[in-house]
């Protein structure tokens, strides 16, 4: 905008050269400054808060906490693990779930459907982002969780059970399963957005190649559109795996909310942000509150190391994008 | 690669594609068929669900009533619908000035180091979980206050608006044409007479848009008024005292061992997708950016 190449102060840089000398545009620039710096100010403030507030469980416990299996409030032992398990196996099983199913719709939207059937389908999709996630957990618990348990868990568990041990046990029905499930859901229209996206951002000279040299529609889309679109398709997954990392009460409402550490898919299981949603408020004692603020920090400091990875390969693919 | 062997081979072999191509062809196409379809699926049975579950209590005292103690028959959600209502509009209220600022802010600052920054961070922003958002305005505003609050529940969604009104806000400034913006200047307005005259009013709808989309994502959240908000069977109208609110009332009632309450849950789920629903629909419709489709 200004592109001013000289020095000088921040409030030079931000006006245009012709209005520098300006008292009221001056002013003007300083008010903008104290909005812009008002979210860095903003994002330092939680970080401090959060951070001091653990500072007694990181005393206590240092890096056991992260290590330790226990949760045990009563006899004031308080390790996290079980919970960055179960964040992190359900986000990663609703990846898995999420990404196959995104990149088809996305691949169908783009490449195959007509315009008046893909117009109300990405309508449909964005309609699912829009859902609130506390109903996405009461259909969970009243629809989506005894259908796993007796048409999907109960039947596998009975015949592989005894065999691989992802399936071993009794079917809970509130498991890590469900939990996947319900996130992959929940996470599928970003997935899918971004991916459209960049496959509608590949260049048409390249398909129209492609298929002059005798490609068939899939090959095209394979050989040609996917790799293209590779690294946006990956910084969506990304952004999925940000969403559902920070999910809370869908998967709060049907994963169980046991703290162990199970093999089987169709065992409960604890998520940090579903522990948090659940025991904060009736936690009693210092190093206990400190210990939820712990695994509250924990869950930020992912959560945001993920973000930025997405963020750096989206604009990477912008940047291609540009040129 | 073999740019020049396709067409005798496809002689050889009686013209075309081979099969195996085409078979491979087909059933990847119907792969992405049926991905499609089972992403559908979900959508299709929420909704038939809160329909089929939820459409038959919702009547006149749903509106009106205070929720009914456990055991009792009948009661409503007035004070949770009015509850959520005032948490959305004041954490628009706090949220919404500070979010234009600093969306106009990265507009005027564009590519410098310190814009750049800020985006960052907005962006950083914008991916906090909901949950230790909630946390955080919990150890600052409801330790600092000694209670939940009305007030606290609002600052937490204020908190969540910020980034996402921030961004939409920049990107509405920017799509405003660079020549309006200079015949401003050229007829010897300020910077700031342009911005504030010119070039926010022209982008006015796109980021009403923007607040409009921010707010109906906020209205449906629950995790960060766990903390602040914290929920109260009662009416309230303070900005000191805890307050209610759909999103609560519906998890409190779906974890509940009671039918009666989860029939409840249902009719304010339904009513809640109205709300969402009908602010971003409000958003898409109403609202037309006249520089969107340059």
């Amino acid at each position: 905008m200004a592109g001013s190449t000289d020095g000088g102060g921040l409030l030079a840089r931000l006006l245009p050269s012709r209005s520098r000398g300006n008292l009221q545009d001056q002013i003007y620039g300083l008010i903008l400054l104290v909005f812009g710096l008002s979210l860095p100010v903003l994002f330092l403030f939680i970080v401090l808060r959060i951070g001091s507030e653990s500072q007694l469980a990181i005393e206590a416990f240092g890096w056991g906490f992260i290590t330790s299996q226990e949760w045990n409030p009563v006899l004031r032992e308080f390790g996290a693990l079980p919970f960055i398990f179960g964040t992190v196996v359900s986000s990663f099983l609703a990846l898995v779930i999420a990404v196959p199913l995104s990149v088809g719709l996305a691949i169908f939207l783009t490449e195959l459907a007509p315009r008046w059937l893909a117009g109300p389908i990405a309508f449909a999709t964005e309609l699912l982002a829009a859902i609130p996630s506390v109903v996405y957990g009461l259909w969970g618990i009243f629809v989506m969780v005894p259908w796993l348990r007796f048409t999907i868990q109960e039947p596998l568990s009975r015949r592989f059970g005894d065999t691989i041990p992802f399936l071993e046990g009794p079917a809970y029905g509130f498991s890590m399963m469900s939990g996947a499930v319900i996130l992959s859901i929940m996470i599928i229209p970003f997935i899918s957005a971004v991916t459209r996206e960049v496959l509608d951002a590949v260049p048409r000279e390249q398909r129209e190649a492609s298929l002059a040299l005798g490609a068939t529609r899939w090959e095209m889309t394979w050989q040609v559109a996917l790799p293209y679109a590779l690294p946006g398709i990956i910084g969506g997954a990304i952004l999925g795996l940000g969403r559902a990392l920070g999910e809370t009460m869908a998967i709060t409402m049907v994963i169980g909310n046991r703290p162990d550490i199970a093999a089987s898919l169709f065992a409960p299981g604890y998520t940090m942000a579903s522990v948090l949603a659940n025991e904060f408020t009736e936690a009693t004692g210092a190093l206990y509150l400190s210990a939820l603020m712990e695994i509250a920090l924990i869950l930020f400091g992912i959560t945001i190391i993920v973000n930025i990875m997405a963020q750096f390969l989206v604009w990477r693919v912008a940047k291609q994008g540009g040129r | 690669m073999a740019s020049s062997t396709p067409s005798t081979e496809n002689q050889v072999t009686g013209g075309g594609i081979s099969t195996r191509r085409k078979l491979v062809n087909q059933v990847m196409l119907t792969l992405t068929g049926v991905a499609s379809v089972l992403v559908l699926i979900p959508l299709l049975l929420i909704f038939y669900y809160l329909l089929a579950a939820g459409a038959g209590s919702i009547n006149i005292d749903f509106f009106t009533q205070l929720p009914a103690p456990v055991g009792e028959p009948g009661g409503g959600m007035a004070n949770a619908i009015v509850g959520t209502l005032s948490l959305v509009l004041l954490a628009g209220a706090i949220g919404i000035p500070i979010a234009v600022g600093a969306g106009v802010f990265l507009a005027e600052a564009g590519r410098s180091p310190l814009g750049n920054f800020v985006r960052f961070i907005a962006d950083v922003m914008n991916g906090i979980p909901s949950i230790v958002t909630g946390i955080f305005v919990w150890a600052w505003i409801v330790v600092w206050m000694g209670r939940f609050s009305l007030l606290a529940g609002s600052i937490a969604l204020a908190v969540m608006l910020i980034p996402m009104v921030t961004r939409t806000t920049e990107e509405m400034v920017r799509l405003v044409p660079r020549e309006l913006r200079e015949g401003g200047v050229a007829l010897g307005f300020t910077r700031w007479r342009t911005t504030l005259g010119i070039v926010l009013p022209a982008a006015k709808s796109g980021i009403l848009t923007g607040i409009l989309v921010a707010l109906a994502r906020i209205a449906g959240e629950t995790a960060p008024l766990l903390f602040t908000a914290f929920g109260n069977p009662f009416w309230e109208w303070r900005l000191n005292e805890p307050i209610s609110a759909l999103p609560l009332l519906i998890y409190q009632y779906a974890i509940s061992p009671y039918d009666e309450w989860h029939r409840l849950a249902w009719a304010a789920s339904l009513v809640l997708i109205g709300m969402v629903l009908a602010i971003s629909l409000m958003a898409r419709f109403i609202i037309k950016n006249p520089y969107r489709d340059r």
